[in-house]
């Protein structure tokens, strides 16, 4: 039967189990949205920014495990997924980007709305394809979803010019998949997890670090089973948060720049590290050359290219993380490190993650600490990027995987809004908080109109404190307090959320907090608290720039002033 | 650290942009290509590639890494302390007058080197080995004059039965 290629897009979508599009039309996909009528089986949310289609999309993949799609037209459409593309590159989230481009003749000849999107976007995607025949589109969305969900998931983008879109040709269902130079890795080398179990039973101080790996690969249970059976205590990294329970007597926390202390001691002072699903990232390694001075590693991942990146690596395994540690489990014998466990308790005394502290203004890691007790841990929490990510890493308790969704490699500010939103069209089922701060949360703030318009009844809580906080603190600890471009002169975010018909409260006391968080969860749509928290407050631990993770500074009980601040600049 | 000349070979499924996705990884990092060269390979539909690069052996063999993560890249191996064959193919054109033409002659001859080209006041000279013989065959003519060389870069080739590298596995054998 002959169909256009807008159709067999639609037809290949469904076959791949599309549900929801986020995406925002143009005159170059415009016979893609034609086409939508047709199938009422794609939702399709209308989004206001590019932007905040490729991190809703994002979002969307990490709570369902599934391919997020977005869609844009050519030119400047293209152009603003690209951060958003970026993002999901860096956190190996599988996307699929389709975007309109000019007709085939108008390519290369810097027509109206047209940009070389395939080649913009090359270092950020998995891979790429720019549709010459609507005969060829049926087999590349197959390829594209294969590629973007398959290995080490990442955004795949597909240029698709207008007139492909509109012509006619027999559709024909693709066949099998085949790329003769797409390797996926799956079983690790046998010696190596020979070697790798050996070192793992010998191992006196033996300490897990846990990343994102274990949630994409589904092996929570498996690395259960290790740390339990082997008894060896874990540390996540900030997206390996949620792979490993929260509240599991062996879980020491996150690690890194604003890791738990006793997390960073923890990777000083082990003699064993084994590297399930991580890519020892800068912010979780410190000053690479003083990375865990004492320890053998074992890194299991599943790319090749990321094995003895970023440090030495005594036992190289390359293979999915789950596969790789049931094969493991075979050869791990029963093991108890009681001194080694006693020790890393009295870190813990020692450092402990600081409490909300009595005296004094409203605190953010309060605030988070009562909408974890509001929601027993049972929502997903999405987050923008600074200050107040870090505090929700630190102080919100994650129980299981995909309920922490957050920026991590990239650092996108504004990621929150449109990552809720995306989330919770992901699991309508579950209650999602977007914790923001007020930088990040002006980032994509148009999103709020998509809420409405689409119905997604998020929950949100913006950490106002009038600061790029995050940037604040630098310009606060390493930058003579010269706080230059970071005040911001905010609007009221009440008032705007009222503008889109969205209720909100202003809340700048502690007794506050837990009505009306309560308040939002019981209204049955979208609801916003701007939590009034202390302008200079800073996150603490804090490992400063260039130095060892052991070199971590805690609180110094500084004065903190008064909301709302003074002078600004 | 210190950096070395490596010899990339890669067989490449012969699409739109294969090239400018390996070049790019390349370039991010700041390597200079000392050179790249494309052809057919003995399989329809794929192109080799050899690629010649300054660098040190860790970061080269994360590039290489990182190009065989390629889709369009069926598989790349870095056969730089492999026993290999190398050769490049030159075009140069030297200045030549009816007093120095057979100086260049001979000079040709013992480089075995074609004369394809002859104009009253030049001779084109087309040479072909590894890039140590060209030079050295340069240097000679140079006293003449050279007015224009084209120089088409390194193809290489494992010597013996070995095809080109499907040395992923290679690879990990050595690893361990």
């Amino acid at each position: 039967m002959k169909k256009t290629g807008a159709q067999i897009i639609c037809e290949s979508l469904l076959a791949e189990g599309v549900e929801v599009l986020f995406g925002l039309p143009g005159g170059s996909i415009l016979p893609f949205y034609d086409t939508l009528s047709q199938y009422p089986q794609l939702r399709h949310i209308l989004v206001r920014h590019e932007q905040c289609a490729a991190h809703a999309a994002d979002a969307y993949a990490r709570v369902t495990g599934k391919v997020g799609v977005c869609v844009a037209t050519s030119g400047p459409g293209a152009t603003n997924l690209v951060t958003g593309i970026a993002n999901a590159h860096l956190d190996s989230v599988p996307i699929v980007a389709i975007t309109g481009q000019v007709a085939r003749p108008f390519i290369g000849k810097d027509a109206f709305q047209e940009i070389d999107i395939t080649g913009i976007t090359l270092p950020i995607t998995k891979h790429s394809y720019l549709v010459h025949d609507a005969a060829e589109l049926a087999s590349i969305i197959k390829e594209a979803f294969y590629i973007a969900r398959s290995g080490r998931p990442g955004p795949v983008l597909i240029d698709v010019p207008r007139d492909v879109q509109l012509e006619q040709v027999e559709y024909v269902p693709p066949g099998e998949v085949n790329l003769p130079g797409y390797k996926v890795p799956t079983r690790g080398h046998p010696t190596q997890l020979k070697n790798a179990a050996r070192l793992i039973n010998e191992a006196q101080r033996p300490l897990i670090i846990a990343g994102h790996g274990v949630i994409i690969s589904g092996a929570s249970e498996e690395l259960k089973k290790l740390a339990e059976t082997a008894q060896v205590p874990v540390i996540t990294t900030l997206l390996g948060l949620g792979g490993f329970p929260g509240n599991h007597v062996l879980n020491y926390g996150m690690a890194g720049m604003h890791g738990t202390g006793y997390a960073n001691r923890a990777i000083d002072n082990a003699d064993l590290i084994v590297a399930i699903g991580i890519r020892f990232d800068d912010r979780l390694t410190g000053k690479i050359s003083a990375f865990a001075p004492h320890a053998k590693i074992i890194h299991i991942d599943l790319d090749p290219a990321e094995i003895g990146k970023n440090v030495r690596v005594d036992v190289p395994i390359v293979g999915d993380v789950k596969v790789v540690l049931e094969a493991m489990l075979e050869m791990i014998e029963p093991r108890e490190h009681l001194e080694w466990l006693r020790q890393l308790e009295d870190w813990r005394r020692q450092h402990p993650i600081e409490p909300a502290r009595e005296g004094s203004g409203l605190l953010p890691q309060y605030v988070i600490r009562q909408i974890y007790e509001a929601t027993g841990g049972d929502a997903i929490i999405v987050t923008g990027v600074g200050q107040h990510q870090m505090w929700t890493a630190q102080h919100y308790v994650f129980h299981e995987p995909g309920t922490f969704v957050s920026s991590g490699g990239l650092g996108t500010m504004g990621f929150g809004l449109p990552a809720a939103m995306g989330a919770k069209v992901g699991r309508p089922d579950r209650t999602v908080w977007l914790i923001d701060g007020d930088g990040s949360f002006q980032m994509t703030i148009q999103e709020l109109a998509t809420l409405v318009q689409d119905k997604i009844a998020i929950k949100i809580a913006i950490m106002n404190n009038g600061y790029l906080g995050m940037v604040r603190q630098w310009q606060e600890l390493f930058h003579g307090k010269r706080y230059i471009a970071t005040p911001l002169s905010c609007p009221d975010f009440v008032k705007v959320a009222e503008a889109y018909c969205i209720p909100g409260l202003r809340v700048t006391r502690r007794e506050e907090v837990s009505g009306a968080i309560a308040q939002a969860m019981a209204y049955h749509g979208p609801f916003l608290i701007s939590f009034a928290v202390e302008p200079e407050e800073n996150v603490f631990p804090m490992v400063p720039p260039g130095a060892s993770v052991a070199e971590f500074i805690e609180h110094p009980q500084k004065e903190v002033s008064v909301w709302p601040r003074q002078n600004t600049p | 650290m210190a950096t070395t000349k490596h010899t990339l070979v890669a067989i490449v499924r012969d699409r739109p942009g294969v090239l400018n996705r390996m070049v790019s990884l390349f370039r991010r990092r700041g390597f200079n290509i000392d050179s790249i060269v494309v052809g057919h390979s003995e399989e329809p539909e794929m192109s080799r590639v050899t690629i010649v690069v300054n660098g040190s052996a860790a970061m080269v063999e994360q590039v290489r890494k990182q190009l065989d993560k390629l889709v369009d890249v069926v598989r790349i191996s870095d056969i730089t302390g492999e026993n290999i064959t190398v050769r490049e193919l030159a075009l140069v054109k030297v200045k030549a007058s009816s007093g120095t033409r057979s100086e260049i002659l001979e000079i040709a001859d013992i480089f075995r080197a074609n004369i394809v080209d002859v104009a009253s006041d030049s001779l084109t000279i087309e040479v072909t080995g590894d890039e140590d013989k060209i030079d050295s065959m340069l240097k000679l003519l140079r006293s003449y004059g050279i007015k224009e060389i084209a120089r088409t870069g390194r193809v290489a080739m494992v010597r013996g039965t070995i095809r080109v590298p499907s040395q992923v596995e290679g690879r990990k054998k050595r690893m361990i």
